[in-house]
Formats: C-alpha cells, structure tokens, sequence
C-alpha cells in the first residue's frame, strides 16, 4: 500500500482530462490555477476603480437616465474648496486623532501591566480582548443605550462622580460631547487591538538585554526609556497606523452611534460620501471623492507597509 | 544630512522613499488641518504626488 496521495489523484482522474493535463507545462498548469483568483481580483477590484476613475471625470448621476458629460477636474475642483467638505475633514481628523492618542497610551499601559507576569494574566488578557471580538454593529447599538440621559449607565456613573444630574447632559445630542462619544466607544472598543500589538512587542526584547542592563545598575526608568520604549516603537508605530487607516474609514460604529449628528459634528468622510453617493445621487462628484479618499488611504498604507517591512527586518 | 542629499543624487531608494513618506503625511496633515483653506485644497496633489513617488522609488536599488 505505498500508494502517493498524487498517484490515487490520477487513478480518479478521468481519462479525458488527463489527456488534456498531459500536453501541459507546469506553467500553464500555474496560470490555470492563479487565473480565476486574478480574473476575480480584475472583476471586483482593479475594474471598479478604473471605472470610478473614469466617472469623477463626469457628472453622471446613477439615478437619472440622461446623457452624461464629461466635465474634466471640476468635480475635484469643487470637493477641495467647499468648506463643508473641509470640516467633514476635520470632523474625521478629530476622530482619528483622540481615538489614537487614547488607544496607543491605554494600549501600551495595559500591555505593560499584562506583561508583568502575576496570577490571572491570561484571564485578564482575554477578558480586555472581549470588546474587538463584538461586531461594530452592536457595539453601536449597546453603547446608545449606555449614553441614554434617564436610564443610562455612563450618565450616572459620570453623575456619581462628578454630583451632576445624570439627566442634565447627552452625550449623543449635544454639539460639544457628541464628538468624544464616538472617540470613547472607539477607543474602548480597539484598545484591546494596540494592546496586543504592544504585548507582541514586550514579549519579542529578550530578558538578557535587561540583565545586562541590571548588571550596569541601571535604574528601571533608565531601563524603560532607552530599553523597553525603543525596542517597542516599531510595533507601537504598525499599530497606529493599522488603527489610523482604519478609523479614515470609520463607518458603522458611528451610523449607529450617531448617524452623524448633531447637525454634522460627527458626520465623518465616510458617511459624508455615502450620503452624497446614495442620497443625494451626484455620483460622479461621489466618485471623485473616494478617490480622493483612496489615494489618502493608499498612501498612508504604502508607509504601512514600509513600517512592516522595517518591523519584519528586526 | 548629506548622505540624505548623496543619496537623492544617486537615485538611493532610502532617501527617495523617505521624501515620498514625508509628502504623503504632509499631504495628510493638509487634508485635515483646521487652519487654512488653501492647504486643503492643494493637500489631494501633494499626497497624489507623495503616493505616485512612492510606488516609483520603491522600485530604485538600495
């Protein structure tokens, strides 16, 4: 029975299609193999974005049956000096900016602490874990309630501590708070994320580093500035910017929260092009604001992967 | 500093790249400050700039 699992393949195979395989290079076999998944990535990706391209040029509108024109850069023209558009932006780099700050600061607080080895560690690592695991849809829904004014948690937990009247602020409807509630549903929801990313990092200095350190009587504030930090920053820098090209695009969690609202103090760019795309149908302007959009993303993950790279070099 | 220029001159893809990265977050930081109006609307051509390097240089010898 010393049968190879690749001579049982070809006993199964029907004549007929061995007869066809036979005459094949393994070339050819490879492209047979690797041409669906390109035909695919051709179909859904690279051909959406030409076509994309091609209709930011236009003032096409995917609702109307009429002839379209072709009305070159003035639809780029118009995104970059409309004001609005500019505090969308603005909105999105408020966002991006505190849920970073918060998340890498707590992120790498709590990676130090899990790091230190004591009883319980791995319960706790998972029980921090929990909130990335929840769909962004839920954590939308249930943070709402939580924000609630009369029956809410984080109102009266804030009241308790502060003697306010829970009921006399709403973080949800009110013009000053609504854009730190979704930077605090954020963060309590991808801290978890950086903290990982962090511990990856804690783990990866080797204790001989610091038993050299020791040996030199360095101090531990000594030790975790020019040992602990250096050596951590690669991770730290993936982490913020996997976290910043993420929250560029910022979506659900924040339709759910707050749909965008009051007025538009938390309308990010996201939902910004999705009301212009599929409210108020200018599809061609939508299409050059993705682009836009995209290639601030595109080039934000080309220095993504720069720091992989450097990371990966370690 | 000047292996920084040395290496522009040589078409070196560390510096090169460093220069795309520098104009990319630039292009970034124009797009979403909230100070003036006119950086906003030349931040799409400098990321578009800064990206397009990018993807060029990265190709140069090390």
């Amino acid at each position: 029975m010393s049968e190879t699992p690749a001579a049982r393949a070809a006993a199964v195979t029907p004549p007929s299609v061995a007869r066809k395989i036979r005459g094949l290079s393994d070339r050819a076999i490879a492209w047979i193999f690797v041409g669906p998944t390109i035909f695919l990535l051709l179909a859904i990706n690279i051909f959406p974005l030409m076509w994309t391209i091609r209709l930011s040029f236009t003032d096409f509108k995917a609702n109307r049956n009429r002839e379209v024109e072709w009305i070159g850069l003035r639809n780029y023209q118009r995104i970059l000096t409309d004001s609005d558009i500019w505090l969308n932006m603005q909105a999105t780099a408020h966002f991006l900016f505190w849920t970073i700050f918060f998340q890498v600061v707590i992120g790498f607080t709590l990676a130090y602490l899990i790091n230190k080895k004591f009883k319980g560690n791995d319960l706790w690592t998972t029980i921090i874990v929990l909130p990335m695991m929840l769909s962004p849809a839920v954590v939308g829904n249930f943070w709402k309630f939580l924000y609630q004014p009369q029956i809410g948690l984080f109102n009266y937990v804030i009241g308790f501590f502060t003697g306010k009247d829970p009921s006399s602020f709403e973080m949800l409807g009110q013009v000053n708070l609504a854009p730190w509630s979704i930077v605090i549903v954020d963060t309590w929801m991808w801290t978890p994320f950086v903290m990982l990313i962090c511990l990856a990092g804690l783990r990866s200095i080797p204790d001989y580093i610091y038993e050299a350190a020791e040996v030199d009587r360095a101090s531990k504030l000594r030790q975790f500035f020019t040992i602990t930090v250096p050596m951590v920053l690669p991770f730290l820098m993936l982490a913020v910017l996997f976290r910043g090209i993420e929250n560029f695009k910022m979506f659900d969690l924040v339709v759910q929260l707050t749909g965008g609202g009051p007025g538009s103090t938390t309308e990010l760019t996201s939902i910004n092009l999705k009301r212009e795309a599929f409210e108020k149908w200018r599809t061609g302007y939508a299409s050059a604001y993705a682009i836009i959009l995209f290639v601030t993303v595109f080039g934000l993950a080309s220095i993504y992967v720069k720091a992989l790279n450097k990371v990966k070099e370690r | 500093m000047t292996n920084f220029f040395t290496g522009l001159m040589r078409l070196k893809r560390g510096p090169w790249e460093m220069l795309a990265t520098i104009l990319i977050g630039l292009g970034v930081f124009m797009l979403m400050q909230p100070f003036v109006l006119w950086a906003y609307t030349y931040s799409f051509i400098t990321t578009l700039v800064g990206t397009v390097m990018f993807i060029i240089v990265s190709h140069f010898k090390d």
